[in-house]
């Protein structure tokens, strides 16, 4: 090869790396491992976490400990989903976009807005961007955040302002929903969007419909996070008048994976489809006749107007949306609805398990879908410690995010929780807070 | 000839949906028993907040929706199938240990909020990953938080404001070559300041008088990618960071063409402050299709105290049992969050996998190899009728990626760029990176990597050198191509001008 090219030797191609700037040594890292050795060293790693096969998960917050189906993992794996990139060559990329306009319309339907993205990185940066483009359509640059929305959405939308030049005002919460009155005092004409979750983070289901009236009045947009499991149940933010719906995807098809890799949604009304972030699919035809797909609007995006884009986003989550896709497909129509039943059922249950226990009372009353939030007459962190011994991870303490709720736990519900996995929590939060008491006392 | 316009059997296969599949009733999933009270959801939830009729979701048994997306899938080219030399984009193979490790339920099944405490595993995995990349981009820290390049790209912007804030500064313009990706200038209005183009020289590299020209102190940071996007190293380098930081400047590495120079050369000792690293890219973790990625930034010393919380910490305990591996939220000066959690963790696991599987001399060598296969591919296409129709826009030894005009050919033979990568099409290669950059005329942008064979570079230039032969003798087969693939080509512009981007149901 080196005579094809007319060098030397290898190294004389690295000759245009001026001498300075060469490392002049190997790099300090461990030699390579063979495959068995590799895989002893992950699975070491891997068996010092506590994962959701050895406690019982009872953590939530955005990210949820669903089953997800054999036919999902059997699916993306495929070579054909897995290896290929970007679809910039539609010939040889009608599998992955009609994956992803198959998804578009099954987010489309969940959130009944008419326009969805084919996908973004996850749930809080996907705020961020609904953000922007609020500022894009309406020419303001202040948005009026519940408190209700998750602290890492609201972080990331605050990490994002700094660069676009905007600002947020929080609206506090009541009775675990966000107040009405301060929300509708503090929107006004420099209001770019309301920003809302349902059900927001300590689980309450918002009103959107009637807080989304002072969006409506002032000609701000309405932008609310959704968690896409209740949507079978709950009403979509399409007919709550949503110009923006978006959320966390890993619910769908996606495993906990420590955080990521997900996906998050993003869905709008017809006017501010040139104005979506990220890739879209769309339908069209070839020379012959014969329906196909392509990326569409590219024009919105950075590798061709650059500088002008709607956004900067190019690599985002294309095979965990196909994730999602394959398991809104498994469940179906029926199933999806009645899973979504489910979660209320047995949230239900827990929740009144729970409010039952001596020392455990329920932070909020509001109604809930999926995650409910509780006070404890006990140390929170010293509960969750005493659970942990007994196999239970029992939920995502609030006191970091929330000092004002320095005795609250989210408590989170799948269908992988079974009524007696959520009658052995409330025994363990019980004794838990009963021997601490005696500890404090 | 192949010009004959028959339908293959795919092509007669016309594109069905999942929904077109969808019958009532049919169903995958096994109902569940709720196991509790069936209370009617009136009586939980307010009517006024319940949903009426459910999403229209398809109503598939379980076989049809393996049969459908298999089916579908085959519709896809893919690397697993075929050379993918997509230049910037680091086709390389995806070792399939990485997907098993990735997959073990420690890591698939674990908690983002998972305690510290019991998430030790994945939190030294992850610093180890850190420390990792830190010496191979030799620069002290690592944030793993950014999703893709992109994301890192609008960290590292963020970082600089923060940065020239904290010495009460406020600067406004951002410099990027010509040559840069289409994500830099993005962002760089993202993150709030004015993009200004320098131009190249006719080196390929950053036009020094240009860059002198444009450096003052309103500028906060020149974005780079070295090699850049012509796959030539800027010589200049040493000069360009002394130039940018005398005045007052940061000096950001977009980290796409890192596979060129691991172990050869570390953006750290070029002077860059900060780097963000593509994982899915010279770190292995598969494409999916346009995702999911990773782009961690690497950092020196001043920018430090700015960036993303949390940050993974290795902390020694105080009874002296060894490390202790924490999330320190704890960061005053922190530009905040990107995102929710701690980022793509899977990704994170796959890509240390893989460190671990090359190791140190392993990624050397993987640099070597793909700088090799690069300019040997360029040797093969500067031969016959490619070295005419499409010759090298910059005629030198180049790293990892290059970049030949098709204006010659255009000229020549009557076909463009874009029916030579068509044409490409049929013969089961996935062509280069098209019209990029877009300083070079009809542009055809090449990176092979390292885990090609030579018979595949050489396969691939016969393809070239055989649609070349085949224009000069009749252009229309080009122009019409592709012949072979689930589709031809297809009406972009009607997808543009009136958008139909979901299902029309019922």
């Amino acid at each position: 090869m080196l005579d094809a090219i007319g060098a030397e030797s290898v190294e004389e191609l690295f000759a245009q790396i001026p001498k300075g700037v060469r490392l002049q040594r190997s790099l300090d890292l461990p030699d390579g491992l063979g495959e068995a050795e590799v895989f002893e060293r992950l699975a070491a790693l891997a068996g010092r976490n506590a994962d959701a096969e050895r406690q019982v998960c009872f953590s939530g917050a955005g990210m949820y400990d669903h089953y997800v189906p054999a036919i999902v993992d059997a699916i993306t794996q495929r070579s054909e989903f897995l290896t290929p990139y970007t679809p910039y060559q539609p010939e040889i990329s009608q599998g992955g976009l009609q994956a992803m306009f198959e998804f578009q319309t099954a987010m489309s339907e969940l959130t009944a807005l008419p326009v969805s993205g084919a996908g973004l990185y996850e749930g809080p940066s996907s705020v961020a961007s609904a953000a922007y483009l609020a500022m894009a359509a309406t020419k303001r640059r202040r948005f009026v955040v519940s408190r209700g929305v998750h602290p890492h959405s609201r972080e990331t939308l605050a990490t994002y302002s700094v660069g676009y030049g905007a600002e947020s005002v929080e609206v506090g919460l009541d009775g675990g929903l966000t107040d009405g009155a301060v929300l509708a005092d503090a929107v006004d004409e420099e209001t770019a969007a309301v920003i809302l979750q349902s059900p927001n983070f300590l689980g309450g289901i918002e009103d959107v419909e009637a807080l989304g009236a002072a969006a409506k009045e002032h000609g701000a947009l309405l932008v609310v996070a959704v968690d896409p499991m209740t949507l079978g149940v709950l009403k979509p933010p399409g007919e709550q008048g949503a110009d923006v719906a978006l959320g966390e995807g890993q619910p769908l098809g996606n495993r906990l994976d420590f955080g990521g890799p997900s996906f998050g949604f993003f869905c709008a009304t017809e006017e501010h489809i040139r104005r979506m972030p990220g890739r879209i699919a769309g339908e069209t035809e070839d020379v012959d006749g014969r329906r196909g797909f392509v990326l569409a609007l590219q024009t919105r995006e950075q590798h061709i107007r650059r500088e002008k884009a709607t956004h900067n986003i190019c690599t985002a989550q294309a095979l965990n949306a196909l994730a999602a896709m394959v398991h809104l497909a498994w469940l179906g129509r029926e199933g999806f609805r009645e899973l979504g039943e489910l979660l209320v059922r047995r949230t239900a249950y827990a929740r009144e398990r729970l409010a039952e226990v001596d020392g455990v009372e329920l932070l909020h009353e509001a109604p809930v879908a999926r995650e409910f939030a509780v006070r404890l007459d006990a140390p929170v962190d010293r509960v969750l410690e005493r659970c942990a011994e007994r196999g239970i991870d029992a939920g995502y303490p609030l006191g970091r995010e929330y000092p004002e709720y320095e005795d609250g736990l989210l408590v989170a519900i799948t269908e992988r929780r079974t009524p007696e996995q959520i009658d052995a929590l409330a025994d363990a939060l019980g004794a838990a807070v009963s021997a601490e008491a005696v500890t404090v006392a | 000839m192949s010009t004959q316009v028959t339908e293959t059997p795919m092509q007669r296969d016309r594109a069905t949906t999942i929904y077109e599949r969808s019958q009532p009733g049919r169903r995958a999933a096994a109902p569940m028993d709720a196991g509790v009270p069936e209370h009617p959801l009136e009586e939980l939830i307010p009517a006024g907040l319940l949903r009426d009729e459910p999403p229209r979701l398809p109503e598939v048994s379980e076989p049809e929706i393996v049969r459908h997306y298999n089916r579908i899938s085959r519709r896809n080219f893919d690397l697993d199938t075929g050379f993918y030399p997509l230049g910037s984009c680091t086709m390389k193979h995806n070792p399939r240990l990485n997907e098993r490790v990735a997959a073990l339920p420690g890591h698939a099944r674990l908690h983002p909020a998972q305690d510290p405490r019991r998430a030790q595993g994945a939190l030294e995995l992850m610093w180890l990953l850190q420390m990792s990349l830190a010496e191979i981009c030799g620069l002290p820290h690592v944030s793993l938080q950014p999703s893709a390049g992109s994301h890192g790209e609008l960290a590292g912007l963020l970082l600089t404001r923060a940065f020239h804030a904290d010495r009460g500064e406020r600067r406004h313009k951002v410099l990027a070559p010509d040559t840069a990706h289409g994500t830099n200038p993005a962002s760089v209005t993202m993150a709030g300041y004015e993009v200004v183009k320098v131009a190249t020289d006719a080196r390929g590299g950053v036009d020094m008088d240009d860059l002198r020209a444009k450096v003052d102190d309103d500028v906060a940071c020149l974005m780079l990618t070295n090699p850049n996007t012509l796959g030539l190293f800027d010589e200049n380098i040493a000069e360009i960071a002394a130039l940018i930081h005398e005045a007052g400047g940061t000096l950001y590495y977009d980290g796409a063409n890192l596979n060129a120079v691991m172990g050869k050369s570390r953006p750290g000792d070029m002077g860059f402050d900060i780097v963000h690293v593509n994982l899915h890219k010279s770190f292995s973790q598969p494409h999916g299709g346009g995702g999911p990625g990773a782009g961690p930034i690497a950092v020196s010393e001043r920018i430090e105290p700015f960036l993303p919380r949390p940050q993974v910490v290795r902390r020694e305990r105080e009874n002296g049992s060894g490390p202790f591996f924490d999330l320190d939220h704890d960061r005053p000066k922190s530009i905040g969050r990107l995102r929710g959690f701690q980022g793509n963790f899977g990704v994170f696991v796959r890509s240390y996998a893989y460190i671990l599987s090359l190791g140190g001399d392993g990624l050397t060598e993987a640099s070597e190899t793909a700088v090799l296969n690069a300019n040997y591919l360029k040797a093969r296409l500067a031969e016959g009728r490619s070295g005419e129709g499409v010759p090298v826009a910059f005629d030198r030894h180049c790293m990892h990626e290059f970049v030949l005009s098709g204006a010659p050919m255009k000229r020549e033979l009557g076909i463009k760029t874009l029916d030579l990568a068509k044409r490409l099409l049929d013969f089961g290669f996935h062509p280069p990176t098209v019209y990029f950059p877009l300083l070079v005329d009809e542009a055809l942008m090449v990176e092979p990597t390292e885990t090609e064979t030579k018979e595949s570079l050489d396969a691939f230039a016969d393809a070239v050198e055989r649609i070349l032969t085949e224009a000069a003798e009749d252009p229309e087969v080009a122009r019409q191509a592709p012949y072979t693939t689930p589709v031809r080509r297809l009406d972009e512009v009607k997808a543009t001008r009136r958008p139909v981007v979901r299902q029309a149901l019922d």
